[in-house]
């Protein structure tokens, strides 16, 4: 497998990564990178690595083997308060949002400008309403995160991931659950702020045909190796069986409709044997 | 019986890594105890919700406890012509062992629960990680200030609890059954000392807010971040809280009282 | 919720909570009592029988509490028992008081009672109390009074 050829100027540099939990190794010889202004997908099935590749970026997973390498910086043995100092320079958007039920959406946008910077009331607002009208909820900055949808809360949630204006961004799953509209409005938003943030984002999805429709770069990742890779039109021209499968969403092919189990009559006859 | 044993070896190891867990969740939280007070505005916050919503149910059981005490020490007292001493027994039980006990117990239930939910709901619904990843501490920004305010609530709860239950006490003991006003209030004057009763009462619900608190933020945060884990790391709360308390009553009763 | 209301109800309740504390220490617990408060002079006292008296039992005069039981000890030279009182250093009490050991109500606590003597010379901080009276102890009483409806029958016959 080669590797990403536009690999200069790196944001995020994974090389011969391992990493699970516990007993269990989840990842294994994950080589991986995104430079600045890329938007890099990251599909695969459910339970493929996707998410735990996300967690080794963001640092909340140390990897078994490997380096990972971060605005150049090393995760490896690296403190709390180094790793928090990475963070403010990264946004991430959660699977739900992940917003802060007790704040209202104002306060939610406005968290992390709090938190982190010293700035006075006035500007803090008018940054959050500036973030909030990016994403076209300016006029609900007053609602609490109980009174919005499903996709409003994703809109308000990237708003928030974006409010220090990132030089990484991830997403997981910012698809799921969506209605066809919310999904092209999110699309859009993600691909709208990485280009004007001259950010770095990765995307972790299982949703082709939106993603594909707005990334530069995609990785198959399945059962914790990275199988294929290219833009979105080598990805869709792919000879490769597993990528065709999965990019035209046939239920059998190299990836198995059944879980491992003896053949069918096996079983049965075995019933029919312990039945009478 | 293997299996027996077996059992008991996995509830053993199981308990030793919980109290292992916890005790360095507690550093972890004291550590990161500064924000709590350098910015006190989020630490009054939960004093509101472990403070002051717990006020209606601490100040209506201490109600009825009093009249309660009142009632059943005068029935008792008054069998032997001690009718006199019911302002002593209505004090000594509230200050010593009612107070901080039930008070414990009915915050336990209260507050203690909410905390657990919430940071549950939280860590369920990603929010602990979102913070995290916003390069905030979530021990630091949302438990700690839980932490410590039901640590400075629980003393205040107990106070007002053994208050509002001597004044139930005087009411039906005074007021409805006429015992002599003025005996009621001397007697126990004479029978409660301030540091013996008093200052020792205060102790135990200090012990016991820090008992029911870190219980409350631990289990919220250590819960199985799903609707059920949530449930069931609510009824833990209450469960290991209630008993927590028995026990800490009695080791501290038996040190306080018993020892000299 | 807005912060100032918040900060309001925060404000009442730690208000409250102090309140319930003074309550407790001032009216049930008497920190304040008379004689116990302000300054005090010891007067010491030996007793044949303090029956149940304990440390910080009332001192008494005319039933008002002047003072508090300081500490109580056993001279091994008289075989007697030593009571240190503090008293309130506004009430002088002449040199001849009688100190006695008395109980409220039959069954209630113990206290020192002081009954005045009329001598002009009033007690100093560390005097000593020379007329002293004893606990009456129940079952001495009961003793006292069988042996003598005992010496009674005898003489009778």
């Amino acid at each position: 497998m080669t590797t990403n050829p536009h690999s200069a100027d790196p944001v995020v540099e994974l090389r011969g990564v391992d990493a699970g939990y516990g007993d269990r190794l989840i990842l294994s010889g994950i080589d991986f990178s995104v430079r600045r202004g890329q938007l890099v997908a990251v599909m695969g099935g459910s339970g493929s690595g996707k998410t735990t590749l996300l967690r080794l970026v963001s640092g909340q997973l140390r990897a078994r083997k490997g380096s990972v390498r971060v605005f150049g910086e090393s995760l490896e043995k690296i403190s709390e308060k180094e790793l928090y100092a990475l963070r403010r320079r990264m946004g991430m958007l959660f699977q739900f949002g992940a917003l802060f039920t007790d704040l209202s959406v104002f306060d939610n946008v406005a968290f992390p400008l709090r938190e982190h910077t010293d700035l006075p009331e006035s500007m803090i607002r008018d940054l959050v309403l500036l973030k909030l009208n990016a994403v076209g909820l300016r006029g609900a900055a007053t609602l609490m995160p109980s009174e919005l949808s499903g996709g409003m809360a994703r809109r308000v949630a990237l708003a928030r991931s974006v409010a220090l204006d990132p030089e990484l961004i991830m997403y997981d799953e910012p698809f799921a659950g969506l209605d066809p509209i919310s999904l092209g409005v999110i699309g859009q938003a993600i691909r709208k702020l990485n280009d004007a943030l001259g950010a770095a984002s990765i995307l972790v999805t299982h949703d082709v045909v939106e993603s594909l429709s707005i990334v530069d770069y995609v990785y198959l990742v399945s059962q914790g190796k990275i199988i294929a890779q290219g833009t979105p039109d080598e990805i869709r021209n792919s000879p490769d069986p597993f990528v065709h499968q999965f990019i035209y969403a046939e239920a059998d092919g190299p990836v198995p409709f059944h879980y491992p189990a003896p053949p069918l009559e096996e079983s049965l006859l075995l019933e029919a044997e312990v039945a009478p | 019986m293997i299996q027996l044993l077996r059992t008991l070896g996995h509830l053993t190891v199981d308990g030793v890594w919980q109290v292992g867990f916890a005790t360095r969740f507690l550093f972890a939280m004291l550590r990161h105890s500064g924000p709590s007070f350098a910015r006190f505005s989020l630490t009054i916050r939960e004093l509101y919700f472990s403070g002051v919503l717990s006020l209606v149910i601490i100040v209506v059981s201490g109600a009825f406890v009093g009249m309660v005490l009142g009632l059943q020490g005068y029935d008792t007292l008054q069998r032997f012509g001690s009718e006199s001493a019911l302002g002593s027994i209505v004090a000594l039980s509230l200050l010593r062992e009612l107070g901080p006990v039930v008070a414990a117990l009915l915050f336990a239930s209260r507050a203690g629960s909410a905390v657990t939910a919430e940071i549950g709901l939280m860590k369920a619904t990603e929010q602990l990680t979102a913070m995290d990843m916003m390069a905030v501490n979530p021990i630091a920004r949302v438990v700690a200030p839980r932490f410590w305010g039901g640590v400075l609530s629980m003393p205040l709860l107990a106070a007002i609890f053994s208050t509002v239950g001597v004044i139930g006490g005087w009411f039906i003991g005074v007021v409805v059954i006429g015992v002599d006003n003025g005996t009621f209030w001397s007697q126990m004057a004479n029978s409660v000392d301030f540091r013996e009763d008093v200052v020792n009462g205060v102790v135990k619900s200090f012990v016991f807010g820090w008992a029911v608190s870190l219980i409350a933020v631990f289990q919220g945060y250590d819960c199985t971040p799903t609707a059920e884990g949530v449930s069931r790391a609510i009824t833990k709360t209450v469960v290991y809280s209630s008993l927590m308390v028995l026990a800490l009553d009695f080791i501290l009763t038996s040190f306080m009282y018993i020892g000299k | 919720m807005n912060r100032a209301i918040l900060d309001l109800w925060v404000g009442a309740f730690v208000a409250l909570g102090f309140a319930a504390l003074m309550f407790l220490a001032m009216q049930v617990a008497n920190v304040s009592e008379e004689g116990t408060r302000g300054e005090t002079i010891t007067l010491r006292a030996r007793f044949e029988d303090i029956g149940g008296l304990k440390v910080k039992a009332p001192v008494k005069s005319a039933g008002v509490v002047v003072g508090r039981v300081a500490a109580i000890r056993f001279d091994p030279q008289t075989y007697q028992a030593e009571v240190e009182m503090k008293v309130s250093a506004a009430y002088p009490f002449p040199k001849d008081t009688i100190a006695s050991i008395l109980t409220s109500g039959l069954l209630g606590e113990q206290y020192v009672g002081l009954a005045a003597g009329a001598d002009s010379e009033m007690l100093k901080d560390g005097d000593r109390i020379e007329m002293t009276q004893s606990a009456l102890v129940l079952e001495k009483l009961i003793g006292q009074f069988l042996f003598n409806k005992a010496a009674e029958g005898g003489s009778n016959k």
